[in-house]
């Protein structure tokens, strides 16, 4: 079986950097990198969604990386 | 579930804001503190930790829309987050604000009189005059406080109609302070971080 792993992939370019996905990540994988757009650390990311629902540009989704 | 730190009830002084301009609209001065703090944050520091953390109003909408269960949790259209719409409407903001501003001038300068009114979505004038009383203060002070008032209602309306409509923190896509503050988080950060 192949091993998937889901992570939060962030559009930089339509982010406001709100910092809404940074409150509700429960591992702390958000973080909004100079007051311009969030990024994701993909090491701690397990792709749980939270960010998605919370994002109010709805600029980010998860997916599935090989 | 995480602990509460002493900023994340800022929605109480949102809230308490709106409802004191209602009983003496000087009160309306003490607004400035949400245009001039994400500003210092944003240039001192270069980040937008104002809306994450401090952001008083994003927190009443995400309490109401989140909690209160008030949002409908649809997804925003394209259009309300595209660069134009946000950029635009920090034009149109400003631009209002300036107009704001000169309303004040005139009335300073003894060109205008003092209209006690507040003025809702650039549009509708409201009668105000059960919150002031003329004694004390120059009519000047008292204009700034209607006119700006009149932006703090304004945009709270706005909000709170996106929050319906929308996600709770929909008024943070099109915040002209938060795509000002971003933009001087750019013109900060740009070089060190690349987009």
């Amino acid at each position: 079986m192949v091993k998937t792993k889901k992570t939060a992939v962030i559009n930089k370019k339509l982010c406001v950097g709100c910092g809404c996905c940074q409150a509700v990540c429960p591992l702390k994988a958000v973080t909004v990198q100079g007051g311009m757009f969030a990024v994701v650390n993909t090491d701690l990311c397990v792709g749980c969604g939270k960010c998605v629902k919370a994002c109010p540009a709805c600029v980010i989704k998860v997916e599935v990386q090989a | 579930m995480a602990q509460k730190r002493w900023y994340d009830y800022l929605w109480i002084f949102s809230a308490l804001y709106l409802v004191l301009g209602f009983f003496n609209i000087l009160f309306a001065w003490i607004g400035l503190l949400c245009f001039f703090i994400p500003i210092i944050i944003s240039a001192v520091f270069g980040t937008k930790s104002y809306c994450g953390r401090y952001c008083g109003r994003g927190q009443l909408f995400q309490l109401l829309g989140g909690k209160c269960g008030l949002s409908r949790q649809k997804e925003i259209p394209a259009f309300l987050r595209s660069h134009w719409f946000r950029y635009g409407f920090l034009i149109f903001f400003f631009t209002m604000f300036f107009n704001m501003l000169y309303n004040t001038y005139l009335v300073f300068a003894g060109a205008g009189t003092l209209k006690q009114v507040v003025t809702l979505l650039w549009t509708f004038k409201l009668p105000w005059n059960w919150a002031y009383t003329a004694a004390g203060v120059a009519p000047w002070v008292a204009q700034f406080a209607f006119g700006f008032y009149s932006v703090m209602l304004t945009s709270t309306v706005l909000g709170l109609i996106t929050m319906l409509l929308f996600r709770p923190r929909s008024w943070c896509v099109y915040c002209p302070m938060g795509t000002m503050t971003q933009l001087i988080c750019t013109a900060k950060n740009h070089k060190k971080i690349n987009l």
